[in-house]
């Protein structure tokens, strides 16, 4: 198949233009250049990627505090009043203080961890590397991407200091609620600024996700078709696309809702009676004519795309690592492309399960409900697929493989729950309860976070300058996590079963809601013993930075994929000399006696590619 | 202080165990990584195959030791109750299975096919046959389940029979008041415009808490349920849902009724109950069972406290407590001029 005048690797300036001219408007870069504002997509990767961790252990620290009052409401814990002063007096947490615990805990695990943490962190440092590019399609707003939200985040973590606190009408921040300083103190300057942060983020997401598709589109080397693309490439750039199309909305319903606050207007509010009179602007008109329903509908619109945005990353990095450990090929490679393309697709069209009991139209609920259910469909064949890839597979078990494996199991937990909430007469009896609450954690939190794990222990070597974590304590991370954090969310299906609200600060005063004392200390204990679990891969990883084994082969986990052909630490234009040329698609592994064969392998090249020939196919 | 030391010493323990690992993996790399990894093969894929089975075993079990508070399994409260049953009956005939038997393929596949230096993996790209029965037989099973879904939907929020005893639910920070129609089955107007709670007496203001049109003669028998909210047992109830200030959501998990009370927008939820208070005592054999009235939106401080005891009752009964109760414009009426709190003690909520 390939041509007899090209040889591996040796391209010639056809396709590098960009190559270059890329040294010669090579400026001199300074310290701030080069490691600060850097516009090399690798050192954005790491920035995201510290950035995401730093966020998450601190999301998961405010779940651990909310977790106390939960788990033993009628104890005071005197580290609540060290950490949180008088937002704690005595140690027990202030009901209020507690609401903007789970706000910022929302808020911070779906956006700063697995969206820019997860997505950020892969789209930008695999896009590049295994399309063989030398970096994205405008590196300049590559790096405003990252710096746009180091500034959400900074403004986000001022928010926690301020005297009325921050945020505390949940991660949704429904109006009225979110939109009357009156109605909680945390909707004062703390919603002021969460919505600045939340500004900030989008424009992020927005930069991030225009590069993305640019450069999957635009500069992949000779050789690589569409269809030759790892699924991880795959599946960042349909994540992309939903959030370009999806976050504009979110932003949309920010800046209305900013109005309702500030400027008296009345989009999302009327008919409110409160602090004895009716509600009126500062120029005395009545507020009426808004509706609090239509907040719901912009903001879901974005927030039903951003599970998927949350997942799909994931999703791609597990194919790929499957694949790569199990040697074998993805299962059904047309079938997964075309899943993702399926889950972006009806992604932009079941927003409003999340709305079913809101008080809309029933008529509405019903689209909504069909679409949601036809979801399930690709997302069964994603399942099918990966179970299919082990089968018959020669699989070792690296840490990146354990959390892949892990990933799939979670995947098929919280996603047969998925099915039970999409269905509206359902959906009445398990809205705004537990049920819920353990639906998305388990593929939220679980799921994707398995993803994000996966890709850290996977692509470390790429990340941090061919050095690997340490393998055993690796292990102890997983199974500490896997079967910890089953404890965690399992038994919060059993809660939703018997009706518990969620958002909840106390259960004590519902006799409905009383009868679960032992679970919930069960589920606090156990999310106690995860948080400090992962501080066996926090002190890995940072550790394994600086002082971690460096790999001894250039490909250490024997991929296809071109991320493996750069030098043990790519430099700035990842490859030293020419860009790759791509001959087959990334998952030729096992065949024809070849354990694995690179995606550069010509075919009248294969012969030198280690041959497994003497083993038989079991 | 103790907490302090508690988490010094995990730290240590956790860089305890983070040695550990290192020594692992020299003492891995002296007798060949080859062999180590092995080892470790066998030993994760083991660990797979021991969490497949011991998590089966832990999730069924546990299932069957809450069941005891699972709502659904209950007899129903409601009308609607059934439905909604059979509903997930259906969809856990679907789903079980489904949890079932995808992990025994994840964890078994993982356990059998662990790497074997002495074999190669099979090259399997793709199967079309394959792909289509597993795209076909999710789609069916999911076209079933939104059909009967849509069908139970459309049944449980549907207009309400002519029969049905119409009364109103406000929400505000953080309480509920249910309004009642008193003997002439009319709930009078309201407006929002002529709501008063805290008039200035010396300006001649009079009290008008829940802003009823007194012009609106329905209004004049209307009343406020003190404390408890009683129902008559098989009779169609329409809950009008209100909210003064902010979302709330009216919540009666015992008869699976749910709907958000939305400031500007009123909402509605129509169901049946069939179970009085004493009959469901004595079906738990619990003398002191009182179905609850709870907020299932986030609402502010004390969104969790927003309790209230609704009572269903026999018919007579409830026709007696109905005779019984004080409409407001009486109590307003009633009050002395100048006399407020005598008026506040009488009228519901406040």
């Amino acid at each position: 198949m390939a041509s007899t005048d090209i040889h591996v690797g040796t391209d010639t300036h056809g396709h590098d233009g960009h190559d270059d001219h890329h040294d010669d408007h090579h400026e001199e870069l300074n310290f701030f250049t080069k490691y600060v504002f850097s516009q090399d997509h690798k050192i954005i990767a790491r920035q995201f990627l510290v950035t995401g961790v730093i966020w998450a252990v601190i999301g998961v620290l405010f779940s651990v505090l909310f977790r106390l009052q939960l788990g033993w409401p009628d104890e005071s814990f005197p580290i609540l009043e060290t950490l949180l002063g008088g937002w704690a007096e005595g140690g027990k947490l202030d009901p209020e203080f507690y609401y903007a615990l789970v706000t910022m805990h929302g808020t911070i695990m779906v956006f700063f961890v697995l969206t820019a943490g997860l997505s950020g962190t892969f789209s930008n440092l695999l896009i590049p590397l295994q399309l063989g590019a030398r970096d994205m399609a405008s590196p300049f707003i590559n790096m405003l991407s990252y710096w746009f939200f180091f500034t959400a985040g900074v403004i986000m973590l001022i928010s926690l200091f301020i005297q009325t606190g921050p945020a505390s009408g949940g991660w949704t921040a429904y109006p009225p609620l979110s939109a009357l300083e009156t109605a909680s103190s945390g909707s004062g300057l703390g919603m002021t600024l969460w919505l600045a942060s939340m500004a900030m983020f989008v424009v992020s997401s927005l930069l991030g996700g225009l590069n993305y598709v640019a450069t999957i589109l635009n500069m992949r080397c000779k050789g690589m078709t569409m269809m030759r693309m790892p699924l991880t490439i795959w599946a960042f750039f349909f994540t992309a696309i939903l959030g370009v199309l999806s976050f504009p909305v979110l932003l949309s319903a920010c800046i209305l809702l900013i109005f309702d606050r500030h400027m008296g207007t009345s989009f999302y509010l009327s008919d409110i009676f409160i602090n004895g009179e009716q509600l009126r602007n500062s120029a005395g008109q009545l507020i009426e004519g808004g509706s609090p329903i239509l907040y719901q509908h912009l903001f879901w619109f974005l927030g039903h795309p951003e599970v998927y945005i949350v997942i799909l990353p994931a999703m791609g990095m597990v194919s790929h690592i499957l694949a790569t450990n199990a040697k074998k090929p993805v299962f059904g490679y047309g079938a997964m492309v075309y899943s993702i393309m399926a889950i972006t697709v009806l992604g932009f069209l079941v927003w409003a399960h999340h709305m079913f009991i809101s008080g809309m139209n029933p008529f509405a609920g019903s689209v909504f409900a069909l679409f949601t259910l036809l979801i399930a469909v690709p997302s069964a064949v994603k399942v099918f697929n990966w179970i299919t890839t082990i089968w018959k597979g020669n699989i070792n078990f690296t840490p990146a493989m354990m959390f892949s494996i892990g990933f799939v199991s979670l995947f098929i937990s919280g996603g047969l729950t998925g099915i039970v909430l999409g269905n509206p007469a359902l959906d009445i009896k398990y809205h705004d309860t537990y049920y819920v609450v353990a639906h998305f954690h388990i593929v939220m939190a679980m799921a994707a976070g398995y993803g994000m794990f996966a890709g850290i222990y996977h692509w470390f070597p790429k990340l941090f300058n061919g050095r690997m974590m340490n393998k055993p304590i690796a292990y102890l991370h997983f199974w500490i996590t896997f079967i910890g954090s089953y404890c965690i969310f399992w038994p919060m299906h059993y809660l939703g079963e018997a009706g518990v609200p969620r958002r909840y600060f106390s259960f004590k005063e519902f006799d409905f809601a009383s009868g679960f004392t032992d679970l919930n200390i069960f589920i606090s204990v156990a999310a106690i013993v995860v948080f400090f679990a992962q501080f066996l891969f926090l002190i890995n990883f940072f550790y394994s930075i600086f002082r971690g084994e460096k790999m001894k082969s250039l490909n250490p986990w024997k991929s296809n994929s071109l991320e493996w052909t750069t030098p043990i630490v790519p430099g700035h234009g990842n490859w030293p000399g020419p860009l790759p040329v791509v001959h087959r698609w990334p998952y030729d592994y096992s065949k024809d006696g070849h354990e694995f064969i690179p995606q550069t392998t010509p075919d009248s090249e294969i012969e030198k590619i280690p041959s497994s020939e003497r083993l038989e196919v079991r | 202080m103790y907490s302090l030391l508690g988490i010094l010493a995990i730290v240590l323990l956790v860089v305890i165990l983070f040695q550990l690992s290192k020594a692992t993996e020299l003492v891995g790399g002296m007798e060949g990584e080859e062999i180590a990894n092995d080892r470790n093969n066998k030993l994760q894929a083991g660990l797979f195959l021991l969490t497949l089975v011991f998590g089966m075993i832990g999730i069924f079990w546990s299932s069957y030791y809450y069941s005891e508070f699972f709502l659904f399994l209950k007899e129903p409260a409601a009308e609607h109750s059934a439905l909604i049953k059979g509903m997930y009956y259906q969809t856990l005939f679907a789903i079980v299975p489904i949890f079932v038997f995808t992990h025994i393929l994840l964890f078994a596949f993982a356990y059998k096919y662990k790497q074997d230096r002495t074999r190669l993996a099979k090259f399997y790209p793709d199967n079309g046959k394959l792909e289509m029965f597993w795209i076909l037989v999710p789609a069916v099973v999911m076209i079933f389940l939104v059909y009967q879904g849509i069908v139970n939907w459309y049944k449980i929020t549907g207009p309400a029979p002519e029969n049905a005893l119409v009364i109103e639910a406000t929400a505000q920070q953080f309480k509920w008041d249910i309004r009642y129609s008193g003997q002439d089955g009319k709930l009078g107007v309201k407006d929002i415009s002529l709501m008063n709670p805290d008039p200035d007496l010396a300006k001649g203001e009079e009290m008008n808490p829940w802003g009823q049109n007194w012009d609106d003669k329905s209004n004049m028998d209307d009343f406020f349920a003190a404390d408890s909210i009683l129902l008559p047992v098989n009779r169609p109830i329409k809950v009008k849902i209100n909210s003064l200030d902010v979302l709330h959501s009216f919540y009666l998990p015992e008869f699976n009724v749910k709907m958000d009370a939305v400031p500007g927008i009123p909402t509605q939820f129509v169901f049946t109950p069939t179970k009085t208070s004493a009959q469901r005592q004595e079906e738990l054999n619990n003398p002191e069972f009182i179905y609850e009235l709870a907020c299932t939106e986030l609402c502010g401080k004390a969104h969790f406290n927003m309790r209230r005891e609704v009572y269903v009752v026999e018919p007579d009964v409830y026709e007696a407590w109905v005779k019984r109760q004080k409409p407001l414009y009486q109590t307003l009426k009633e009050a002395t001029a100048g006399d407020t709190t005598e008026v506040k003690k009488g009228v519901a909520g406040i």
